[in-house]
């Protein structure tokens, strides 16, 4: 095998500027798609971050039939204190989960004494909120993340239309389930940059204003958000969450706990597979340069060295020796624009980083774009040029393999 | 002891509408050891006739025995098969493979054709270029040596597999004398060394003048045998 693969090595050197050819289109095929993938996986992951640590939550975890209603915040969808000591207590044993924060969303009006506006809140526990989205307290712009009894972070866009500064006074006023309206006064104790996504334009007050406001007892919880120690495991993570609190039925069976990842909560999630498909077509394109790039060369090796297939062919070579000796070449090509083009993508990837290249998302500027060398992508883009490498000179392989050797000594 | 055998052996092609009767039904046998040629104008059907014995065609008609196999029952891998074992090629254009050196050449088919350890292959290479003349150019490429030297290299790399038969289609028609004598000379030392059968297709007086047996064909039947004395035991 290694006389093979020592003779095909040799014959993509007797036509060298045809195989440099080949070898640079696959290169730059392979940079393509590795700088590619690079870079949407960077935007990706920085954007998904920037919605599961400052909003979402890797998981939500809600009444059966909250999500369905959720644009609504409806407070007769919430958790009781018992289904939500269930909850945490399926959280705290599953040991791939880091924390999780209770909230309770709710709806209503916000007043500067001069003019009203909708509002919608989460009341959370600040230390357990920071812990389960730890990149909320750096969307405070003015004034502190440390809520205190009786303030509220009032989301940006409102603060701006209502003209709020930290310290002034407002009011927020929430009908509670019972349909009773309740008031209370409250201190501005920051602005709170608008996120885009669910949950981004949302205020904060504390769990205790907020059953104080809806005159809430026993208290109540609309949502349980999951941070997981490990992000990458969120499939194997939900799958053993969901397993838990599917157990957990009412009286007449059916399910009490619903439990989503972000991306069921998200609508990043329809972009981030939009760019999951757009990379599929890129992929596309690269095995199309490959496979016919491969098929092209191997069809003209073929065509050229007829009289040479029946050469080895007359002194005793098997046919599946000769589709061997073929195929090698056609993976040798391959390997050598698999290798090249690696080798510029790392260069190309760890350019991109040194030049700091920003974009935006949403209202905020000044995301760095910082792809990284990812070692499954660049194994998975090699194995598939090699495999679509030897798959594109098995035909040509195949015609010399059954080449009969009279007819192939009279070749000119 | 008959080496090759042919009854009624028959050869047609389809060329457009036409059949081309190639071979027309000859008989004839060779015995192990001879040095032999089959002579006669272009298109006689001597090319045609090495091709059938040495398994490259089949034939349409009659029997062929080679080295008592009835080579016309032979599937494509068990020709190949055969062909490794027991034949040897010598072609007009020498056909050696351009990206080996002319040891790696004389190596190919006890590599990759009858795989031999390296170090009993070594030998075997290293006393085969030393008959051919050619130890000191094992390192070099088809592309550097001479018309005589390609067909040196080619004679050795015929011989390697120790067949019990040897090919050669017009061997020293892209020779001048000097160099198509001295690769006679070569042939007919390897024959009486190793025994080998050695059989041509030629119009070449040279080989022709050699040769102890001489099978003439017309128009693709057997015009006339001859035994000569040749100089092939000289």
């Amino acid at each position: 095998m290694l006389k093979i693969f020592k003779m095909a090595v040799r014959n993509t050197h007797r036509y060298a500027r045809r195989s440099l050819l080949i070898v640079s289109l696959i290169a730059v095929g392979v940079v393509f798609v590795q700088v590619y993938m690079a870079a949407t996986n960077s935007y990706k992951n920085l954007i998904i971050s920037q919605i599961t640590d400052s909003m979402l939550g890797h998981i939500q975890v809600h009444k059966k039939g909250y999500l369905v209603s959720v644009e609504n915040v409806p407070l007769n969808m919430n958790l009781t204190a018992e289904q939500t000591a269930r909850a945490e207590a399926i959280l705290k044993a599953n040991p791939m989960v880091e924390s999780y924060s209770t909230r309770i969303k709710l709806g209503g009006m916000i007043s500067n004494f001069a003019e009203t506006t909708n509002i919608r809140l989460a009341a959370i526990d600040p230390e357990e909120e920071f812990k389960t989205v730890p990149l909320l307290p750096s969307r405070v712009l003015e004034g502190t993340s440390s809520l205190k009894p009786g303030e509220a972070l009032v989301p940006e866009l409102l603060a701006k239309g209502m003209k709020l500064k930290t310290g002034d006074t407002v009011v927020l006023v929430a009908t509670n389930k019972d349909g009773s309206v309740n008031g209370k006064q409250f201190t501005v104790g920051g602005i709170i940059e608008t996120a885009p996504g669910p949950g981004g334009r949302d205020g904060y007050i504390l769990l205790a204003d907020a059953m104080e406001l809806l005159r809430m007892d026993p208290p109540e919880v609309s949502e349980i958000a999951v941070r997981l120690k490990d992000f990458g495991k969120l499939e194997p993570a939900f799958n053993a969450l969901m397993k838990a609190f599917m157990q957990e039925k009412t009286k007449d069976g059916k399910p009490v706990f619903e439990i989503h990842t972000w991306e069921k909560l998200s609508p990043f999630s329809a972009i981030a597979k939009m760019i999951n498909m757009m990379t599929l077509m890129v992929k596309i394109m690269l095995v199309a340069i490959v496979l016919i790039g491969i098929m092209n060369v191997m069809i003209m090796s073929v065509y050229e060295r007829t009289r040479e297939i029946g050469t080895i062919a007359a002194i005793g070579t098997q046919p599946n020796t000769i589709l061997a000796m073929f195929m090698a070449e056609g993976l040798c090509l391959g390997a050598a624009g698999v290798i090249a083009g690696n080798i510029l993508s790392v260069a190309v990837i760890y350019g991109v980083r040194l030049m700091h290249v920003t974009f935006a998302f949403g209202m905020r500027e000044g995301f760095v774009l910082t792809p990284a060398v990812n070692p499954v992508d660049f194994s998975i883009i090699s194995a598939i040029v090699l495999a679509v490498a030897v798959f594109g000179s098995l035909q040509p392989a195949w015609k010399a393999s059954r080449l009969e050797p009279v007819k192939a000594l009279k070749s000119i | 002891m008959s080496i090759i055998s042919g009854k009624d052996l028959r050869k047609h092609y389809i060329a457009g509408e036409t059949r081309v009767e190639a071979l027309k039904g000859l008989n004839f046998t060779l015995e192990a050891g001879d040095f032999a040629a089959f002579v006669g104008p272009s298109g006689s059907g001597k090319t045609t006739l090495l091709s059938l014995i040495g398994c490259l065609d089949k034939p349409t008609g009659g029997l062929l025995e080679v080295c008592g196999i009835d080579v016309g029952k032979l599937d494509r891998k068990a020709g190949a098969r055969f062909r490794g074992e027991h034949i040897g090629f010598v072609f007009q254009d020498f056909n050696l493979i351009p990206v080996l050196t002319v040891y790696e050449n004389i190596e190919y088919p006890l590599m990759i054709v009858n795989p031999l350890p390296e170090d009993e292959r070594k030998k075997r290479i290293m006393a085969l270029l030393e008959e051919v003349g050619m130890t000191d150019q094992s390192h070099k490429y088809p592309d550097q040596l001479s018309g005589g030297q390609k067909q040196r290299a080619a004679v050795a790399r015929a011989l390697v597999t120790r067949p019990k038969l040897v090919l050669a289609d017009e061997p020293t028609a892209n020779l001048d004398h000097k160099t198509a004598y001295m690769i006679l000379e070569l042939m007919k030392k390897m024959r009486a060394e190793t025994g080998t059968t050695f059989i041509f297709s030629t119009h070449d007086q040279k080989i022709i003048g050699e040769a102890e047996r001489i099978f003439t064909l017309e128009d693709g039947e057997l015009a006339g045998t001859s035994r000569t004395g040749g100089n092939a035991n000289a």
